[in-house]
């Protein structure tokens, strides 16, 4: 008995804000990603056979989906030669900045570093929000995240603001604690 | 607590913490809020984590798809599976 079962119809529903967050970081542009991910569900659904329970349907969905994005760079890769790195040190030809020593990267700017780091945060996030009551991570996401006021949230959801606040308190205790334990 | 109007209790502390995260709380519920965490060593470390929170979640560029690109991937994936089974 397989430890791990199949189940594609809730395929979207669960993972596919997941997939989505990981192949953003990785392509930066939201039509190519969208693809990507469609193409992994696909893939997904005409390799289920395949699918032998080891792991979880999640990391067997990522495993697809490297694949994917893998072959997305090659492709637009393809073409002889653009895939050949040419550096250009002086693409203004001003005088000014001819030094290469003037165009070093400033060692006080970790930007890269940062984004490194906070791509990892954001799925360390996704997967405390997956942990989350169905109804809280709802909650919580569209406050946290879509920015909604609380009356539109409470129009939707059909609930009170008190009744909010206490979601929200809740999702943030959760969170934080989780966190906590695998983040920081 | 002598006073009812300044000294709240830890679970409106909480709830104004909570609302102070996404700019929802009023000047006078900041006030009571602060004079609270003066005393109150539990508190405290609630506003703390609740704050780093916050700035992760900010700092995490998270991306959510939206709804009609949810219900579109939805849809497509629907026709995809009803034809294979």
């Amino acid at each position: 008995m397989p430890e791990h079962q199949i189940n594609p119809n809730k395929w979207i529903d669960l993972y596919s804000d997941y997939l989505f967050n990981y192949t953003i970081t990785r392509v930066r542009d939201r039509d190519t990603a969208q693809d990507l991910v469609q193409d992994t569900f696909f893939a997904g659904l005409k390799s289920m056979k395949n699918f032998k329970g080891e792991a979880s349907e999640r990391t067997w969905l990522i495993s697809i989906l490297k694949r994917k994005i893998i072959d997305h760079y090659r492709k637009i890769n393809s073409k002889k030669g653009k895939a050949e790195v040419r550096v250009n040190f002086n693409s203004d030809s001003d005088n000014e900045g001819d030094w290469i020593e003037q165009r070093v990267a400033d060692p006080f700017d970790k930007t890269a570093e940062n984004n490194l780091e906070n791509t990892e945060l954001g799925l360390a996030i996704h997967n405390c929000m997956g942990k989350l009551p169905a109804k809280q991570a709802q909650v919580f996401k569209m406050k946290t995240v879509l920015n909604y006021e609380t009356e539109a949230i409470c129009n939707e959801l059909n609930i009170t603001a008190s009744n909010l606040w206490v979601i929200i308190h809740r999702a943030r205790t959760a969170l934080a604690s989780c966190l906590e334990k695998n983040w920081f | 607590m002598s006073n009812n109007k300044l000294f709240i209790p830890c679970s409106e502390a909480g709830h104004t913490c909570d609302k102070t995260q996404y700019n929802d709380a009023s000047l006078w519920e900041k006030i009571k809020l602060n004079i609270h965490l003066i005393y109150c060593r539990a508190c405290r470390k609630y506003t703390k984590n609740n704050g780093k929170l916050t700035k992760m979640m900010n700092n995490s560029e998270l991306e959510f798809l939206k709804a009609t690109e949810k219900d579109t991937l939805k849809s497509n994936f629907e026709k995809e599976l009803s034809k294979h089974d």
